[in-house]
Formats: C-alpha cells, structure tokens, sequence
C-alpha cells in the first residue's frame, strides 16, 4: 500500500529551479535507495516534502501521505507529521545535535511530543533507545553533551532520536557520508536491524551503490532535479537501462578488476540555472543523438519491468563487468 | 573547575599588573605633575618641597616599587589637589555614574537583543529592514553629537528636560537616552547575526524535523546557541558600567566618574588617576571573568576546554 506519493514536486531557489517535477511513491514498509551525484535534488526532494526548506524555497505539485496533502499544509499540521509519522536523520550527525544539550534531553524532547512521555519514563525510554542503537553504558551517558560523543555515535544518537517517535517512515539524508567506512557498515548494519524488527518504510539517501544494495528493496537514481530511472535492486544492479546509472556503476572502484577498468563519467553536473535543453544529461551521454539535445525523455515504465526517462536506453546487461560482488549478494 | 578559577583570577591579577604598569609608565612620560599642579611661574623652592613631598625625586624603579607596593596593600595615596583619600574621591563618584549606565545598560539589552532576534526571525521583512537602519544610524552617530542634538530638541527647543546637572530623575532621562542608543544599534545588530547564523545550523533542522512546533525550535533551541556570543558583549558592556560615560558625563555635567577622569588627568593628580585606572581595570576584568565563566555555563564544549587550559 502506498504510504507516500510525490506528484510532480518542483521546488526553485531564487526563481532557479532545481526539482523539474519528480514523481516518487513509497510503500509502507520499503527501502528506497535514492542515488544521484551531489546538487542533483535528493536532499530538496524530502526537506521539501516535509516543509523544511528556507522561506525562500518556492515549492509546488503534491506530497500526500495516506492521502493527507503536504505541500501548502498549515503549520501546525506539518509539525504533526514531521517526527511522528516520518522523521529524518542527516548527513552531518555532529553538527545535527543541539551542541548545548543533553542528548538524553534531545531524546525526551521527541518522547514527549509524540509519545507523551514524561519525567522518569521519558528518561527511561530514552536509555532503552540509546541502548537499542548500541551506546554503551547509555544509562550513564544519556547526561552527556553532543562533542563527548564520536561521529558515529552521534548518528546512532540521531537514529535514537528518530525512532522515539515511532515513525512509519524514515528518511536517512547520507547518514553515513561523513563517517568512516567501519562506523558506516555499523550504521548500516543499525539501520537495516531496526527496519527488520520495527517494520518501517525507510529512504536511504546515498552516493554509495554499495550501501544502497545492503539495505534497500529499489532504488531511484535521480539527475538534475529528475528521475532518471527507477527499479527494484538486482534488476538495476544487473541491467542499469539509463546511461547516467550505467556510469554510476562503472565509475564505482572495484578491486577484482584491473584498474583499466574504472570508466568515470565525463564532465560535470550542469548548473541549474543554465541546464542543457532536451535531457539534462545529454552532453555527457555517451549514447546521446541530435533528438536528445533537443527534446525531453520522459519517465515510462519499461517491459521489463523498472522505469527509465531515456530515448536511447542501455539494453544489455551483461556490458557491465565493474560491479561490486558484495553489492550483488 | 577550581584549577579553571584560579587560572583565570591569575590571569586577571596579571592583567591588572600590566595596565598599571602601563600607566605608571604614561603618567610618568607625559609630563610633570609639580609643573601642571603649581603652575609654570611657580617659585623654584615650592617646586621642589612639591616634588619632595611626592618622591618624585626619587630614582624612577624607585617609584615604581613603592607604588606597586601600594597598589598590593590597597593604600591608594592622597590627591595631590586636596590632600583627600584617592580611593573616596573615586568611590563616592561610582554611583552618579552607575545611576547613569546600569539604566542605560538595561534598555540596551531589553531593547536591543529583542529587536535584533525579531529580525533575525523576520528576515527581510520591513521590521527587518527597520531594524538594520535603526541600529546602523544608531551605532555609527558619535555619543557626543547625539548628546547635542537630544539636548537641542528636548531642553532647548522644547524646554520639556534640563540640559544638564544632576537634580531630578528627570536631569538623567538624556544621559541615559543618549548613552543608550548607540549600544542597542550595536546589541540589535550582533544579536540579529548571531541568531541568523544559528537558525541555519543542522541542529535547528534536526529541532523542525523531530515536530517540535517553530515557538519551541526558537526558545529552547536557536536562543539557547544564540546567547553564547551575545554574552561577551553584553560582557563588555557590563565592563564599561565605571569607565563608559566620559563623554555623555562630561555633555551634561553629571558628576560620575567620568568627569573625575577629565579632571585629574588634565590636573596630573597622579593617585586619582592610578586609583581610577585600577578600579576602571579591576571592573573589565572581574566582567570578564564572569564572561568566562558564563560561556562555560552556556556552551559545554567551552567548559571542557578551559577547564584543560
Ligand atoms: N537552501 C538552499 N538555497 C539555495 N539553493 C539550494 C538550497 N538547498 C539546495 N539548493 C540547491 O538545490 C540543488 C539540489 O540540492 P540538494 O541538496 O537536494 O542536492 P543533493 O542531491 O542532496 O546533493 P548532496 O549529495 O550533495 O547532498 C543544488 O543545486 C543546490 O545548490
Ligand atoms: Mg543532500
């Protein structure tokens, strides 16, 4: 049953607009990995949906969950979804928690709102949480400040603070950019365990095809403000129809191949303010014809199965040797 | 924590040392208390039994220590003018002066923080944009011309205040406005940036993302981070409380502290000046020491560091 459904969403920054309309629904109990190079409208996609952008932000289309309109919603009506039925975590988790706060009272502060706990059952559940996260010794350290905590602790911290809640959705924004690799498979590792024992929908926001396959069902690439394709994991994995994924999963380093082999795409993400006409993506396509600089492929369901906007689709899939096993299994 | 205290109140004695030392130094250059004191057509023995009377005869490091020596056991000399305790002099001037800065330090932070946080939350909005001229015009117009205008309007052109003295409440209404309003400007303006620059912080976005309703994201979260910097210069204000109204002091002829500074430096009455200087210094440092310690109060990564210091 869809939980989610994004209709159209087009947000401008200063009368530049960076999301061209994206289409997106979430399931209820999914993960949906959401990939793109950096500036393409992840971020924007969900800080819009849950009325989180600047005042500057011009945002219009539809966000509904279970049919209740988002965008345009009054306040307090937001404040009630935010939180309580979808909470996001953030790519930066040291600078995410409020510096001058307990992160214990962090916590509360989320129990309270959503789960009217208060006093010593707020505190206690608080500790249970941490400890649920994997803090050790969180009954002592509950009282602690943020910068007593490392990075990745600070982010189990944050995941601590977006189950208090218990929301049915969870976007992750690149929680685990900033960390590093061990600390990000833990998180990983966290995240995948809650979803198993608590059952709800999750957003995974990545650079990391790798870290996308571990923990989500399907995955949607996105290029400058659009869809480019979306598809469950093993058929995008194995057979990326969109040029642009394509590239995305031979640039990725791999270290049973020879290193001939890591194809990176050329060029750069085009600014906003002057993207190409026709696909976005053209100028850097490999596969692009005269038709696709001048006219706009739109998402379409493929035969088989999966969506792609392209005029010009990859179609075979074995031309793509650099892909990672792990991601595989 | 107590390591922390004593290495702050060494660090205050130490800097108190200096500016004394500074001053002994300035004092001592800058001409001759026995000239400035008798006049220049002062009879030659007068000068000298004045200079006697002094030790300014004595060998200079010979000065040095004696009055450090009374600096450390708080004997701070007689006015060479009038033969009256230095320390009276100052001390019975502190509250004309007080009575001027603490109301005016009042209405710059109940006025000035407020305006600059309102801003900050309305960003771009008219309020705003009133917000910015009012504190540029406010910080940027000297003290001393503000004075003559206020006392232009209000006591001239309209006879509703007097010009000067020290009678009524009413004598102090303009002091105060005039010294008031360049600190709001400044208060308005600090305080508007520092809480722009919070509300843009990732932990604010994590406050709207966990459903707490804006009133709360701005009380408990943005206010709380914003107040670090606006108390260091609230601390600096409160360290001018003493020394801060030479100018507004000296336009009304309120009798503070300020009119004893003009006073007894343009008369080189070398103890008064030494004692104000300690006194103005001592206050500045003791403000700054509770800078400090509030900084440790209002952020916890602060009073990890200086505890290590
Ligand atoms: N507050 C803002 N003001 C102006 N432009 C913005 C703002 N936030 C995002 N943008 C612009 O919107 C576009 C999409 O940004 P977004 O943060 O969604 O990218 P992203 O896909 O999340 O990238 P990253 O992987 O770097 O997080 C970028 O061009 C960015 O410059
Ligand atoms: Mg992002």
């Amino acid at each position: 049953m869809t939980f989610v459904s994004i209709r159209d969403l087009r947000v401008a920054f200063d009368g530049v607009q960076v999301l061209h309309g994206v289409d997106l629904d979430i399931r209820q109990g999914e993960a949906v990995g959401l990939v793109g190079e950096s500036g393409c409208g992840k971020s924007v996609t969900w800080l819009a949906a849950l009325g989180l952008l600047p005042g500057k932000a011009k945002v219009s289309g539809s966000v509904r969950l279970d049919g209740q309109e988002l965008v345009g919603a009054p306040r307090p009506a937001i404040e009630k979804v935010r939180g309580k039925r979808i909470a996001m975590i953030f790519q930066d988790p040291s600078s995410s928690l409020n510096p001058v706060q307990r992160v214990g009272k962090q916590i509360m502060e989320s129990l309270r709102l959503h789960r009217g706990l208060k006093g010593r059952d707020a505190r206690a559940e608080a500790i249970r949480l941490l400890d649920m996260v994997g803090i050790p010794s969180a009954a002592t350290r509950v009282d602690l400040y943020p910068h007593e905590f490392s990075g990745g602790q600070c982010q189990r911290i944050m995941i601590a603070m977006a189950l208090a809640g218990e929301p049915d959705l969870l976007i992750a924004d690149e929680p685990t950019t900033a960390l590093d690799a061990t600390i990000q498979a833990q998180i990983l590792d966290l995240l995948g365990t809650i979803r198993r024992e608590t059952g709800m929908a999750m957003v995974f926001i990545s650079h990391d095809l790798g870290a996308v396959s571990v923990v989500c069902d399907r995955a949607v690439v996105m290029y400058a403000g659009r869809i480019v394709e979306a598809n469950n994991i093993r058929s995008l994995f194995s057979a990326p129809r969109h040029p642009y994924t394509a590239g995305l999963f031979a640039a990725i380093p791999d270290i049973d191949a020879d290193r001939g082999r890591l194809v990176p795409i050329h060029g750069t993400v085009p600014d906003p303010k002057n993207l190409p006409t026709g696909c976005a993506f053209s100028p850097r396509c490999p596969r692009a014809t005269a038709f696709c600089q001048t006219d706009r492929p739109h998402l379409r369901p493929q035969s088989g199965g999966g969506d792609v906007a392209c005029f010009q689709p990859v179609a075979a899939p074995k031309a793509f040797p650099a892909l990672r096993q792990e991601a595989l299994a | 924590m107590l390591n922390f205290l004593l290495s702050r109140l060494a660090r205050a004695f130490l800097t108190i040392m200096l500016v004394m030392t500074f001053a002994f130094v300035v004092l001592r250059l800058s001409g001759d208390p026995a000239m400035v004191m008798l006049g220049p057509d002062a009879p030659k023995d007068a000068v000298d039994a004045f200079r006697a009377r002094w030790g300014l005869n004595d060998p200079i490091w010979q000065q040095y220590l004696a009055y450090l020596t009374q600096i450390l056991t708080f004997d701070f000399g007689v006015s060479m003018r009038d033969q009256s305790p230095a320390i009276d002099l100052v001390l019975e001037r502190i509250p004309a002066t007080l009575a001027l800065t603490i109301p005016a330090l009042i209405l710059k932070v109940g006025i000035g923080i407020p305006a600059g946080v309102y801003a900050a939350l309305h960003r771009e909005s008219i309020a705003d944009r009133g917000v910015i001229m009012m504190s540029i015009f406010g910080f940027t117009i000297p003290s001393f011309v503000l004075g003559l205008v206020l006392v232009l309007i209000f006591a001239v052109t309209l006879d509703w205040l007097p010009s000067g003295g020290q009678d009524t409440w009413r004598h102090a209404i303009l002091p105060i406005a005039t010294m008031s309003v360049g600190g709001i400007g400044i208060l308005a303006r600090f305080s508007r940036s520092a809480m722009i620059e919070v509300l843009g912080q990732p932990y604010i976005r994590t406050a709207m993302a966990k459903g707490l309703p804006w009133r709360d994201v701005v009380w408990k979260h943005a206010l709380r981070n914003a107040a670090v910097p606006i108390v260091t210069l609230v601390g600096f204000m409160v360290g001018a409380l003493i020394a801060g109204a030479v100018v507004v002091e000296s336009i009304f002829s309120w009798p503070g502290v300020g009119r004893l500074i003009v006073v007894s430096v343009s008369n080189r009455d070398l103890a008064v000046v030494q004692c104000l200087l300690l006194v103005i210094a001592s206050s500045m440092v003791i403000a700054n020491l509770f800078v400090d310690l509030a900084y440790g109060l209002l952020d916890p990564r602060l009073r990890h560091k200086s505890a290590a210091h």
